[in-house]
């Protein structure tokens, strides 16, 4: 035979495993990641250009001669920098986001390779309008299934997010108020208490003042309560439908008679949208605004792979106030109308509430959300809301039995849990959360909405399997099981396998560190 | 004169003429580590019920209401710099604001102690 020498241990001892911690911090791959500041060093730059000469100060003297005090590193170390960061990101790519009220759904690839089609991704927005038709025949075409799927009239594209959106449904109510005379009257906004945060906040800014509508016992809007506040002040309401609850408000049509009985208007937030779209047509309901988040309904990105978008849908009272620019199409032509005032004999002396954006709105996601719709067919949107809901009812109907439901009954597309099971365990619901990070699961939404104690929202949407659900569901009972049997400290300590342990969130709120600092500067 | 309480939360003590307001400790502790608190400018007018404060703990954002109505005279700087004295001491060295009262006799629609701690009793 001829020799090999190479041969070595080519499988695991049986040492016992020991757990001691490494000379540099890393875990394995798993690197104890340093700012770019401690990585670099100011003294030293990451290119090597030499220094100019022979420059004339045209500054009269006050060009600075000190550092500016970045850090230099190289290519390789800067790229590698950023690289091991965005591998501490958690994404819907790696596994189940359930973070309810957020709709994290899967982005699918057809998305991005359509989006990265050059005719869309290298536009400029200010390219002349003959050279764009095809772009904006996209918005148009994205702006007929948005009007299709809500059965409203009229969408204003341009706005960048789901807050963005909220304000631009208000500031078209507050618009049509004032070409009513009665801007100055109706001030007040009603909200639910279990409203997204951006509601109340959306109507502060647009200078209205909020009232809270308590909730029934089944966690839906209290309509008799809500009618003993309506009157001739009130500009208007703001309700999500399916609620923050997880639920529809069963009573929505008779709101949406009593706020406009009342002369007020009724903004949805649609942020919940992926659960009845392709069911039920918001404008069907008697809203008269509400917003779509393309990032979560149309399965655009959120967050670092985004940027969201947010078209707002108006009904006929408020389609008159849309912000400019939008998309118009006259024999086949596609332009955009860019003033304020439209030359419209139907809309004469009534004003567009003006411009929210400088530009058209978030083109790479409408591109996105239309190969979404167009992927799946109006038959396939619906089914996707069909599949949300039903994954949600599964996930609560596995979880019941060691978990506690806030409220009886079937939930729509999320499943809301309160504290009452870990009562006397001495686990609360941020300790629960933090153990889920063992089990290698993004929490849930927590302590959200208000009205909940404890409150743990989940939402799976459509694109969880029943396998993934399965082993979510064994993890959470898990866990409730071991909370109830008096196992407290893996919950206090955890989460134990993360990169980071339990912050000290108070102490961040408190003494924030908002940037580095050379050692010895304070 | 004793402490009075609200519904939400507050409460009032009559101190020299002046009215003290404050959150209650039972309220502290339902927030959490408060780690904001903005008060209202010396010389508001206030009505009963209106946002008189906010606080800010890790979980949320609290409105705090004014338990009666009257003028903001003094305000409690220190919660505003150092807003863990909510947690340590509410219904002392906490107090949020000294108010002017507008019509003292709004304070006999509020509780007493002993209804207060039936009120959170059974909330």
């Amino acid at each position: 035979m001829t020799m090999n020498n190479q041969g070595r241990p080519s499988r695991a001892d049986n040492a016992a495993l020991i757990s001691t911690p490494t000379f540099t911090g890393n875990k394995a791959l798993q690197i104890e990641e340093l700012l770019s500041f401690e990585i670099g060093s100011i003294s030293q730059t990451g290119v090597d250009i030499a220094a100019s000469t022979g420059n004339v100060d045209r500054l009269g003297g006050l060009h600075r001669d000190d550092d500016i005090g970045l850090p230099g590193l190289s290519e390789p170390e800067t790229m590698r920098h950023f690289v091991r960061l965005s591998q501490k990101n958690f994404a819907i790519d790696m596994g189940p986001f359930p973070l309810g009220s957020c709709t994290m759904k899967h982005n699918p690839r057809l998305n991005e390779k359509v989006a990265r089609l050059s005719g869309f991704s290298d536009l400029h927005p200010l390219a002349p309008q003959a050279a764009v038709q095809g772009a904006l025949e996209l918005i148009d075409r994205l702006a007929f299934w948005l009007k299709e799927l809500t059965g409203m009239p009229a969408v204003a594209m341009s706005p960048k997010a789901g807050a963005h959106g909220e304000l631009c449904g208000m500031m078209a109510i507050k618009s049509a108020l004032d070409a009513r005379g009665e801007g100055d009257k109706r001030k007040r906004v009603l909200a639910p208490e279990s409203a997204h945060g951006t509601n109340p906040a959306t109507a502060v800014q647009c200078g209205f003042k909020v009232e809270a509508i308590p909730a029934d016992a089944t966690g839906r809007v209290d309509l008799s309560a809500l009618k003993e506040k309506l009157g001739d002040d009130v500009a208007g309401i703001m309700v999500t439908n399916p609620n923050t609850c997880g639920l529809f408000e069963r009573d929505i049509r008779a709101i949406a008679d009593a706020v406009h009985d009342a002369g007020g208007y009724f903004y949805c937030d649609g942020a919940n949208f992926n659960a009845i779209a392709g069911k039920v047509r918001p404008g069907d309901l008697g809203i008269d605004a509400m917003h779509i988040n393309l990032h979560k309904t149309f399965s655009t990105p959120h967050g670092g792979g985004g940027p969201g978008s947010g078209p707002t849908v108006l009904s006929d009272a408020l389609a008159p106030f849309a912000p400019v620019p939008y998309v118009v199409c006259e024999n086949g032509i596609y332009g955009l109308v860019e003033t304020r005032r439209a030359a419209n004999a139907e809309t004469a002396g009534v004003d567009s509430m003006g411009r929210m954006t400088a530009f058209h709105g978030q083109m790479g996601m409408f591109v996105r959300a239309l190969a979404y719709m167009m992927s799946h067919g109006v038959d396939g949107v619906r089914q996707a809301a069909e599949d949300a809901v039903l994954n949600a009812n599964y996930v609560l109907a596995r979880l019941k039995s060691e978990m506690t439901p806030a409220f009886d009954g079937y939930c729509m597309h999320e499943a809301l849990f309160d504290d009452r099971f870990l009562e006397g365990t001495g686990v609360e619901t941020i300790d629960f959360a933090k153990a889920m990070i063992d089990e290698g699961y993004h929490p849930m939404t927590m302590y959200f909405p208000l009205v909940v104690h404890g409150a743990m929202l989940i939402e799976p949407t459509e694109s969880e399997s029943k396998r993934e659900l399965d082993l979510f569901c064994d993890a959470l009972l898990s866990l409730a099981k071991r909370a109830k049997a008096g196992e407290v400290e893996p919950f206090k300590a955890a989460p134990i396998y993360a990169p980071r342990r339990r912050l000290d969130e108070t102490a961040a709120a408190r003494k924030p560190v908002l940037r580095w600092r050379p050692e010895g500067d304070i | 004169m004793s402490v009075k309480y609200t519904k939400d939360h507050e409460w009032v003590r009559e101190e020299g003429g002046v009215y003290i307001v404050g959150i209650s400790t039972h309220a502290a502790e339902q927030l959490g580590d408060v780690v904001f608190v903005e008060l209202p400018e010396i010389g508001k007018s206030l009505s009963k019920g209106d946002d008189m404060a906010v606080v800010e703990s890790v979980k949320a954002a609290s409105d705090v209401y004014a338990p009666i109505s009257g003028e903001v005279v003094e305000i409690n700087q220190a919660i505003a710099d150092e807003p863990a004295k909510v947690n340590e001491d509410a219904q002392g060295a906490a107090w949020f604001v000294k108010l002017k009262a507008k019509d003292a006799s709004e304070l006999d629609t509020l509780m007493d102690e002993a209804a207060y701690n039936e009120f959170v009793e059974n909330e």
